[in-house]
């Protein structure tokens, strides 16, 4: 195998070019997390033959139709559902799931939380844009108070989930957060989520110059970059902040997004768990037949 | 005083219903639906949708929202398609047999996977017996109609039924044309304040949905099925009330073109019946004798105005759906109308599936390979027998 050391090698390597050109708009962020997740896969050496892709439906869920593996793509915020179904038909597969804020947070939202507390060995990839790119820009449950969208005109009053705290609540295995801007760190993570047993996810803010960024004075993709930059904060730099800071530091990071790594863990995952009662029961059945012997 | 609208199929379903004042609208959008209810949104902005406006987390939520209003007495609005209106399933069973009469818009769209957002039927069709009146639309200006003869229809108190309007993807929901739309008081005139018999009201409590014995739950089967009969009866009268107040009409249960001294009767719905027109005297100007009778309504099902049409006419269907394992659901239930009691021969099609065109020459061609005793009984027009 030749080592990929380019990106162009690295599309060559895991995209299929006959899906070619993407839906993706100019500046959409999507392209960007399938790069990282392609650097992740590369650097980890995976078999592709042995990974399969899932993803429900919007601009985020397209994405496994562009790499060149196994893929379901499903309906819209089920895709967590079926990913569960590939694991459990062999759990030797390596399940990615890509899904987007719409698909995961809302529509989905139920099959997520399950699959987070019962800790199913599975790759979350939610790529969070705040809005509903693919329909054309109503609001997601992911949006920042304020937002303008379709649905919310005259800004969003709804307050933003906050998926990375809920599947740290859930007891997932490993949870981050990165926004695309961050070259290197989404590499590391992805590599950390995928190595985990367990359910691990990742959540990227990636922009919708199209959908969000219009409206929301961040069409220009260098100023929507800039707001990742101004709106989050690692998440040890708030802890101190919030334990050692002043109060106007505090004032000025208390609505930020904490990114960083929220969780990382190694509870047994569910199918580990799920072996062993099959081995403990077949144990009892055993004794029982030599007791009646 | 009539006024002209000239809007693509959504926005003018959007007007219509904001016109028959709905108290409550709860939707979640899917291409190609959005605009409807985007525009509803927008009569919202300027103040001419004084109801409320719920935006849910899902269509499975959005009927949810219409049932628990209606049921307190309210009229209610909402519109989807496609994997939305498969995801309502259970909820549209649920409105048809708590008789809450919930109006909707489904914009007729592929089903998945297979990802594709083009127009055939396969997703209403599939809800065929979940109690629902259904009607198909062939213009923008039926649409309009439709909805607020819908509301009309289905808070009748013999009736008490939810009303699907389906049209199809792009050809109607995304294409403009021009529309009358009357004044206000005129529709208010046409369409007065929902009546139910029973609503949830604090004053005389009741429970939807309590646990029914089977010989109870029978009755409530039986009643159904007496409600949707009556609509054979009440839709008739509804039209022509609206014909003569309106003066447009597109039909009734069945929308008859061309229909005296024929040999063969073309029935087709939706946009390919609009489009069967323009077949049809093409056809007729060549000497044949061939008419159109436009379904309008597959649920109430006109059974007996389609027997009595095959008395003098072998009749000749295109469906676009299937159901895999049979064949188009038209063709099933108009051979299921004419069991035992008419002689004449049924040709069946399948065409248009997954949106591919259905032009006013497929049409002919369908037709004329009928009418030469060359088609067999069910074909997939362009897949077999070319
Ligand atoms: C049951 C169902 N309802 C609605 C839709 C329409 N729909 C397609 S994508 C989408 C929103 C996607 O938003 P998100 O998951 O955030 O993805 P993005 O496009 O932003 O990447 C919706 C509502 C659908 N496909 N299926
Ligand atoms: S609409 Fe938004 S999310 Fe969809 S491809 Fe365009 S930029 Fe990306
Ligand atoms: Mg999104």
């Amino acid at each position: 195998m030749v080592e990929v050391k380019t990106a162009e090698e690295l599309n060559k390597k895991f995209l299929r070019e006959g899906m070619w050109p993407t839906i993706f708009c100019n500046g959409c962020g999507h392209g960007v997390v399938l790069e990282y997740t392609f650097w992740a896969l590369e650097e980890l050496g995976w078999d592709m033959d042995k990974t399969m892709f899932a993803s429900g439906i919007g601009c985020s869920s397209r994405l496994p139709g562009y790499i060149n593996a196994d893929g379901l793509h499903t309906t819209h915020g089920r895709a967590i559902a079926f990913a569960t179904g590939i694991k459990a038909a062999d759990p030797d597969f390596n399940v990615i799931v890509f899904t987007g804020d719409g698909d995961c947070a809302g529509i989905g939202g139920n099959h997520f939380i399950h699959a987070a507390r019962r800790n199913i060995d599975m790759t979350v990839i939610m790529i969070n844009n705040f809005i509903y790119g693919m329909t054309g820009g109503q609001l997601a449950p992911t949006a920042p108070l304020g937002s303008i969208a379709t649905t919310a005109p005259y800004g969003n009053i709804e307050h933003p989930f906050d998926i990375c705290e809920l599947a740290k609540a859930l007891g997932a295995n490993y949870v981050a957060r990165w926004p695309v801007s961050h070259p290197y760190q989404p590499i590391k993570s992805i590599k950390e989520g995928l190595q985990k047993k367990g359910f691990s996810l990742l959540e990227f803010l990636a922009p919708c110059p199209t959908a969000y960024g219009r409206r929301n004075k961040l069409g220009d993709i260098k100023k929507h970059w800039a707001w990742y930059d101004d709106n989050t904060i690692l998440i040890e730099d708030y802890d101190k902040i919030m334990k050692y800071g002043s109060v106007k530091e505090k004032e000025e990071v208390k609505d930020k997004m904490q990114i960083g790594v929220f969780q990382d863990i190694q509870k047994p995952g569910f199918f580990e768990l799920y072996d062993q009662l099959m081995e403990r029961l077949k144990v009892e059945e055993n004794k029982k037949r030599e007791g009646k012997k | 005083m009539n006024q002209v609208m000239i809007d693509t199929g959504n926005y003018i379903a959007a007007k219509a219903a904001v016109m028959c004042k709905p108290d409550v609208v709860a939707a979640y959008p899917i291409t190609p639906q959005t605009t409807l209810v985007e525009g509803i949104a927008n009569y919202q902005g300027k103040g001419e949708f004084k109801g409320e406006y719920i935006c849910v987390e899902s269509e499975h939520s959005a009927m949810a929202a219409c049932i628990g209003a209606s049921a307190t007495g309210v009229r209610t609005f909402t519109g989807t398609s496609s994997h939305g209106l498969l995801l309502m399933h259970e909820m549209l069973h649920w409105a048809a047999l708590a008789r809450l009469p919930v109006v909707m818009c489904n914009i007729n769209r592929v089903v998945g996977p297979g990802w594709n957002i083009w127009t055939d039927e396969n997703d209403s069709i599939s809800q065929r017996d979940t109690g629902w009146i259904q009607f198909y639309c062939s213009s923008n200006q039926e649409i309009f109609d439709t909805i607020i003869q819908a509301f009309k229809i289905g808070e009748h108190q013999k009736v008490s039924l939810p009303v699907m309007i389906s049209y199809n993807a792009f050809i109607l929901s995304h294409t403009s044309m021009p529309v009358y739309v009357p004044d206000q008081k005129e529709i208010d005139a046409f369409l007065p304040k929902r009546k139910p018999l029973w609503y949830l009201d604090p004053n005389n409590p009741i429970t939807f949905g309590n646990i029914i014995l089977p010989a109870e739950y029978e009755k409530v089967r039986f009643d159904m099925q007496k409600s949707q009969y009556y609509c054979k009866k009440l839709i008739p009268e509804i039209s022509k009330e609206w014909k003569e107040k309106f003066g447009r009409f597109h039909g009734d249960l069945l929308e008859y073109y061309k229909c005296e001294n024929v040999e063969y009767i073309l029935l087709s719905m939706g946009a390919i019946g609009a489009e069967s027109k323009v077949a049809i005297d093409n056809l007729r100007k060549q000497g044949l004798k061939i008419g159109l009778a436009r379904v309008r309504t597959f649920r109430p099902f006109p059974q007996e105005e389609i027997l009595k049409l095959s008395k003098n006419a072998d009749l000749i269907i295109i469906d676009r759906n299937i159901s895999p394992g049979m064949e188009g659901a038209v063709f099933s239930e108009i051979k299921a109308s004419l069991y035992g009691k008419s002689d004449a021969k049924v040709y069946g099609y399948i065409a248009g599936l997954g949106g591919k065109d259905v032009t006013f020459g497929d049409i002919e061609k369908m037709c004329k390979k009928a009418i030469d005793g060359k088609t067999k009984h069910l074909e997939w027009y362009g897949l077999e027998g070319v």
